[in-house]
C-alpha cells in the first residue's frame, strides 16, 4: 500500500535534498526550456522553433539547388541573349516566377503541415476508459476504429497507438515523422516535410509556379537555339557555340516538366474535387468499393467552391505551440520513489491548475490575465538560450543521474503517452521523492491537495499498461 | 520529518479529489471544429446542463466564424497568395483573431460560472483543438460528496 511506501523514504533522497533544491535554484536562473525541444515527433526545429521541419529532410538541399542552378544558368547565358533579340521582360519574368517559387519551397518546408499534438495522459486515459466500458466503439478487439456519419456518410476514424487519440476525419500518421498530421496529403521529399493542411497551399503554389518557371526557362532556351540556329548556323552548330552547359539546363527541364506538369495536373484534380493524395491512392471515396456507394463528404460538389476552399480558406492556426515555454516545474508529492506515482503528477505537471485548491483557482482565475494559458506560463525568461538544435533530442533522453531516473527510464515505454511538454523527467523524481521538499514550498494548501492527487489518477493508467 | 509525514499520510485520506472530463468533437458536419453538445454524465450534480451547452455553443458558434468560408476569407487567401505568403508573417489572420477571443471567453467563463462550481474549463488550443477539457475540483470542505466513479474504482483497487 501507498502508505508503507511513503514512509520508506530513501534516505538517499533525503541527502540529495540540498542538491534536489540547488539544481532547482539553478535551473529557475537558467532559461525554461520552449515546448519544441521536447517535442516527439522526428523533426527538426530551426530559429528557436519558429521553422520546423521533418528530420527526414530527404533531397530538399537536391531540390534547392536544381532550382537556383537551372535559373542562375539561364540568368547567365539566355537572358544576355533574349533580351538583345527580344525583349527585355524575359529576365524580369523569370525574376518574378524564381522568387515566387523559391518562397513557395521555403513556406512548404518550414511551415507546421498540420501536426497534431499527442493525447495528454489524461485524455488517453478518458479515451481508453470509454472503449473499454461502452464497447460498442469497436465490434472488434485491435485495430480500434470508431464509425461517424459525416454528411451521412460513414466514415471510420482510427484510433493511433502513437499518439493515444482517435484520429480526426482526414488526419493520417506520418510514419517518417511519428506524427498524425491533419488533412494529411502525402509527405514530400522534396520538400522535406509532410504536406498537410496548412502548408498544401504553399505546396500548389509551389508547383504550380514551378511548371511555370520550368516551362518558361524551357521556352527560353529553345527559343535561344533557335534564334542562333536561324543566323545562318546548323543546330548542332549553334548548340557547340553556346556555352557547354546549355545541354544541362535543357535536360533539366525536359525531364522535369513532364513530372512537375503531371504532378500539377494531378494536384489540381485533387483540389477541384476536395480530395488528399492519401485518400486518392486508397480510393477511399471511389465508387469500386463493394457494393456501397461511397462518395467524398468533404466535397462541395462545385469545382470553384472545392478549389476557394483548399486555397483560399482561412488559414488555421498551427496546434503544437512550438514556442511556448515548458510549464515550471512543480513539486510532486509522490513520496517514494515508485514509479506507479510518477506518470500521473507528469501529467499534473502539465496542467498547474490541478496541483491547487479550488480557492487558489479562483484567485488565479480573477487576478491572473492569462490564465486560460496553462501549458505555457507567460513569462519569459530572457536569459539566452544557446543550445544547439541537433544537440537537443540528445539532451531530452539523456538519462539523469538521480534516484528515481531509472525507474522513470523504465516506464517510459509504457508512459509514451506522457504529454509532450513535460518531459523534465530529471526534475520529477528529484521532487517525487523530497517530501521535505514539498513541505517547503510556499503555500500549505498547496502540498495538501497536491498529495491527495496522488491517489486519484493511477486508475487512469491501469489499462494503459 | 517524522512530524511531517504523519501529517501527510493523514492528508491523503481527505476525499478532496480531481477528476477531467472531456467533452469531444463533434465531426458530423464535416472537419470544422465542432464540440458534442451532449452533457457528460460525470457533471450532472455540479452545472446545469443549460449553462454547459450554452458554453459549448457559443464556444461552437466561434469556431464556425473563424472557420467561415466568405468574402473576407477569400479576400485574405488571394491576397496571401498574390504576396507570396509574406503577408502572414506581418499580419494577424481572422482565426488568430477569433482565438484571441474565444480564450477571453473561456476566461470570463471561467470566472463568472465554472471557477464558483468548482470546474475549470481548458482552451481547446491548448489541447489541439481535440477536446474540451473541463477539470473537476472537490471542495475539502464539502468533503466526499460524489466523488466519480473511476476515483472510487481506483481507490478499491488500492
Amino acid at each position: 500500500m501507498k502508505n508503507c511506501e511513503y514512509q520508506q523514504i530513501d534516505p538517499r533522497a533525503l541527502s540529495v535534498t540540498p542538491l534536489s533544491a540547488q539544481n532547482l535554484g539553478e535551473k529557475k536562473a537558467q532559461s525554461p526550456r520552449r515546448k519544441w525541444e521536447v517535442f516527439p515527433g522526428k523533426n527538426r526545429f530551426f530559429c528557436d522553433g519558429r521553422l520546423i521541419l521533418s528530420r527526414q529532410s530527404g533531397v530538399l538541399p537536391l531540390t534547392m539547388g536544381l532550382i537556383v542552378v537551372t535559373c542562375g544558368l539561364f540568368f547567365t547565358f539566355d537572358c544576355p541573349f533574349l533580351v538583345k533579340h527580344l525583349t527585355v521582360f524575359i529576365p524580369v519574368i523569370g525574376g518574378v516566377l524564381f522568387v515566387f517559387v523559391v518562397i513557395s519551397l521555403l513556406r512548404t518546408s518550414f511551415t507546421d503541415p498540420g501536426i497534431l499534438p499527442r493525447a495528454t495522459p489524461d485524455e488517453a486515459a478518458d479515451i481508453e476508459r470509454q472503449i473499454d466500458t461502452s464497447g460498442s466503439s469497436t465490434y472488434r478487439p485491435p485495430p480500434r476504429t470508431k464509425e461517424i456519419l459525416i454528411n451521412q456518410q460513414v466514415v471510420k476514424l482510427k484510433y493511433c497507438f502513437t499518439c493515444k487519440m482517435f484520429r480526426p476525419p482526414r488526419t493520417s500518421h506520418c510514419s517518417l515523422c511519428d506524427n498524425c498530421v491533419e488533412r494529411f496529403d502525402h509527405h514530400c521529399p522534396w520538400v522535406g516535410n509532410c504536406v498537410g493542411k496548412r502548408n498544401y497551399r504553399f505546396f500548389y503554389s509551389f508547383i504550380i509556379s514551378l511548371s511555370f518557371l520550368t516551362s518558361f526557362i524551357f521556352g527560353c532556351v529553345i527559343t535561344h537555339i533557335t534564334l542562333r540556329s536561324q543566323e545562318g548556323k546548323s543546330l548542332v552548330q549553334a548548340i557547340q557555340e553556346s556555352p557547354a552547359r546549355y545541354p544541362l539546363c535543357l535536360v533539366i527541364c525536359f525531364f522535369s516538366i513532364w513530372s512537375i506538369l503531371g504532378l500539377s495536373g494531378f494536384h489540381t484534380y485533387l483540389v477541384a474535387s476536395n480530395l488528399t493524395t492519401n485518400e486518392d491512392i486508397k480510393g477511399s471515396w471511389s465508387s469500386k468499393r463493394g457494393a456501397e456507394e461511397s462518395e467524398n463528404p468533404y466535397t462541395y460538389n462545385s469545382i470553384i467552391t472545392n478549389c476557394c476552399v483548399t486555397l483560399c480558406g482561412p488559414m488555421p492556426p498551427s496546434l503544437i505551440d512550438r514556442r511556448g515555454f515548458l510549464p515550471p516545474d512543480e513539486p510532486i508529492p509522490a513520496a517514494s520513489a515508485s514509479d506507479i506515482e510518477l506518470p500521473p503528477f507528469r501529467a499534473k505537471n502539465d496542467a498547474n491548475m490541478c496541483t491547487q485548491s479550488t480557492k487558489d483557482v479562483l484567485e488565479r482565475v480573477v487576478h491572473s490575465s492569462d490564465f486560460p494559458v496553462l501549458c505555457s506560463p507567460g513569462t519569459p525568461k530572457t536569459t539566452p538560450q544557446v543550445l544547439n538544435v541537433s544537440s537537443r533530442p540528445a539532451l531530452t533522453t539523456e538519462p539523469s543521474p538521480s534516484v528515481g531516473c531509472t525507474q522513470q527510464q523504465a516506464r517510459q515505454p509504457a508512459a509514451t503517452a506522457c504529454p509532450p511538454f513535460s518531459r523534465s523527467n530529471k526534475r520529477d523524481s528529484l521532487h517525487s521523492i523530497n517530501p521535505a521538499f514539498r513541505l517547503a514550498s510556499p503555500s500549505p494548501t498547496l502540498s495538501r491537495t497536491t498529495l491527495i492527487l496522488g491517489d486519484a489518477p493511477d486508475t487512469g493508467f491501469n489499462p494503459l499498461h | 520529518m517524522a512530524t511531517e509525514f504523519h501529517n501527510l499520510q493523514e492528508l491523503r485520506h481527505s476525499p478532496s479529489l480531481v477528476t477531467k472530463v472531456f467533452i469531444q468533437r463533434d465531426y458530423s458536419e464535416g472537419t470544422v471544429c465542432r464540440f458534442q453538445t451532449k452533457f457528460p454524465s460525470e457533471l450532472d450534480n455540479r452545472i446545469e446542463r443549460t449553462l454547459l451547452e450554452e458554453t459549448v455553443k457559443t464556444l461552437n458558434s466561434y469556431y464556425a466564424e473563424a472557420e467561415k468560408i466568405g468574402g473576407q476569407s477569400y479576400l485574405e487567401g488571394c491576397l496571401a497568395c498574390a504576396t507570396a505568403y509574406i503577408i502572414f508573417l506581418c499580419m494577424e489572420t481572422r482565426y488568430e483573431k477569433v482565438l484571441r477571443k474565444i480564450s477571453g471567453f473561456i476566461q470570463e467563463q471561467n470566472e463568472k460560472i465554472y471557477a464558483p462550481r468548482g470546474l475549470l474549463l481548458t482552451d481547446p488550443i491548448e489541447r489541439g483543438m481535440r477536446v474540451l477539457e473541463i477539470s473537476v475540483f472537490e471542495d475539502r470542505g464539502s468533503g466526499g460528496s460524489s466523488p466519480s466513479s473511476t476515483m472510487s474504482s481506483g481507490s478499491s483497487a488500492r
